[in-house]
């Protein structure tokens, strides 16, 4: 690991303040950028620590669940009202990581964390992501772990978070304060597709620090289940997931979210599969067809085809626990 | 040098924790980096004091120092193992105010003033902790370089009020990886022990 300056932030002024330095990055959980720190993939000057704010809070009201940026993945699972009415994201961040691990990532880390992408983390290799325009050995490469939805000629990396498919598919919003002020941000636009700039990941200007997540409650929230297939029963991350919100009413799918990982660039929400299953009756047949359209535009190399039918199996099996629950 | 060749009577494990505890008690005077005070460069030492083991450690570290780094090589605490130094295999878990977590991805710096307990702080004297009496019994080990990982994550599953099945004992254990496969006698430990701690 490079030299570094430590900061702790004694409030977000003074956090936005610190973090507006050469070369600085803020720190929670440490689990992702400590890491990557350790292999010399990000480079930090200075690291702001933003443990200490008062930004941690679980706050439930009647509109949603609002998730402060430094809870822990493991007291965000825990708690009471997640549980009830988000089962997908309480599922979805015990699938992911480890228990030690769960005990210090937070949300906001969560959000934050850098693709697993085996040629992004080794130094030896090309990455377009961890150097701008030097190429991508994972195009030609092993790439069992490798995404087939999102991908671009100069990046195929897969997003690694379970917590975000959940958020995608809750149709979450991030709440940052940077330099210029506050502003929210839809989930769907905060992650950035690889296209030809693979190392623009976040819709974050320089400075911003999120504060928070705010999660809307819906009836199909609290109707949902999350589904992860990996390499073995747990600690892995997926080959494919998906997480699954349906209201239904009258026998009749009046809402449906999906959204799937460990298949692409990004958290992935379908669109046409959640349309094709609107008004339909909750149905093994009506669950294939969503699934074989949440995979149509999908591109695949030379080690990861199994993928395909991976992520439509999965998707089935989610919606199908789900219809079971209702 | 083997240990019994020393003349002094000290083990070179000794010697080296004595040397560190010097290094440690030289700098408990400095003074804490004050609110407000300029940012501090790359590089620059800073003070930290940790709770190890209910004992108060002031410590001066290079800022990008892991906790596990400092347990280790600043107090000579060794029994905290470096396995893959990654986050991957869990041999570094300690418990931090009670809770278990990795100490290989846990910079020290962001620890100062909080409690740490690594796997020296647990038998009373002579007394082994229940956990590690689980694991003799058990015969919960082969090569004993992950146990003391274990034994800290499986103190931290139960106080989170772990399940009582094979299966949610495996899932709960899952973050502690050990190569000479003694699972089965681990999940036998951990069931043995649940509800004596």
């Amino acid at each position: 690991m490079r030299q570094i300056a430590y900061d702790r932030a004694s409030s977000v002024d003074d956090a936005l303040r610190a973090g507006a330095q050469p070369a600085a990055a803020f720190l929670a959980g440490g689990t992702s950028l400590v890491d990557l720190m350790k292999l010399e993939v990000l480079n930090p000057a200075r690291v702001v620590d933003v443990t200490r704010l008062d930004l941690s809070r679980i706050d439930p009201s009647t509109e949603g669940i609002r998730l402060g940026a430094t809870a822990t993945n493991a007291a965000v699972a825990a708690h009471p009202e997640v549980k009830r009415r988000f089962p997908v994201l309480s599922e979805a961040l015990l699938s992911g990581a480890s228990p030690q691990l769960r005990n210090m990532a937070t949300v906001a880390g969560n959000l934050m964390q850098r693709t697993r992408c085996a040629y992004y983390r080794d130094l030896a290799t090309r990455c377009n992501k961890r150097e701008p325009a030097s190429g991508c050995d994972a195009l030609q490469g092993w790439t069992r772990m490798h995404a087939i939805l999102g991908g671009s000629e100069h990046c195929i990396a897969a997003h690694p978070s379970d917590m975000c498919v959940a958020l995608a598919a809750l149709g979450a919003t991030i709440h940052v304060r940077g330099p210029r002020g506050e502003r929210d941000i839809p989930f769907a636009d905060f992650h950035l597709l690889p296209g030809d700039h693979p190392e623009r990941e976040f819709a974050l200007d320089p400075g911003e620090l999120v504060t928070s997540v705010f999660v809307p409650a819906t009836p199909a929230a609290a109707r949902s289940r999350y589904v992860k297939v990996r390499d073995r029963l747990s600690y892995a991350f997926a080959l494919a997931s998906c997480a699954a919100c349906l209201a239904i009413e009258g026998g009749r799918i009046a809402d449906a979210r999906i959204a799937l990982g460990g298949v692409g660039t990004k958290p992935w929400r379908s669109p046409e599969a959640e349309r094709a299953l609107a008004g339909q009756s909750p149905s093994p047949e009506a669950f294939h067809r969503a699934a074989d359209l949440a995979l149509r535009d999908a591109r695949t190399r030379r080690d990861n085809a199994f993928k395909v039918e991976l992520a439509k199996r999965t998707i089935v099996r989610a919606l199908a626990l789900v219809a079971e629950g209702a | 040098m083997p240990d019994h060749e020393r003349g002094d009577g000290l083990t070179r494990r000794e010697l080296l924790v004595s040397g560190a505890a010097t290094v440690a008690l030289a700098c408990a005077g400095a003074p804490a980096r004050r609110e407000g005070a300029p940012p501090q460069k790359p590089g620059e030492p800073m003070d930290i004091v940790l709770v190890v083991n209910d004992e108060r450690r002031a410590l001066r570290i290079d800022p990008r120092s892991t906790l596990l780094d400092v347990l280790r090589e600043n107090l000579g605490l060794t029994g905290t193992k470096k396995g893959c130094d990654m986050g991957q295999c869990g041999a570094c878990t300690v418990l931090l105010d009670g809770m278990r977590i990795d100490s290989c991805l846990a910079l020290a710096a962001q620890y100062d003033g909080r409690s740490i307990t690594t796997i020296e702080g647990l038998a009373k004297g002579d007394a082994l902790h229940p956990v590690q009496e689980a694991f003799l019994q058990e015969d919960a080990f082969q090569c004993g370089y992950c146990t003391p990982g274990q034994i800290l994550s499986c103190i931290g599953f139960l106080r989170e009020g772990g399940g009582a099945s094979d299966a949610e004992i495996r899932e709960g254990m899952s973050g502690n990886l050990c190569r000479c496969g003694a699972y089965p006698n681990i999940v036998a430990a951990v069931r043995g022990v649940r509800g004596r701690i």
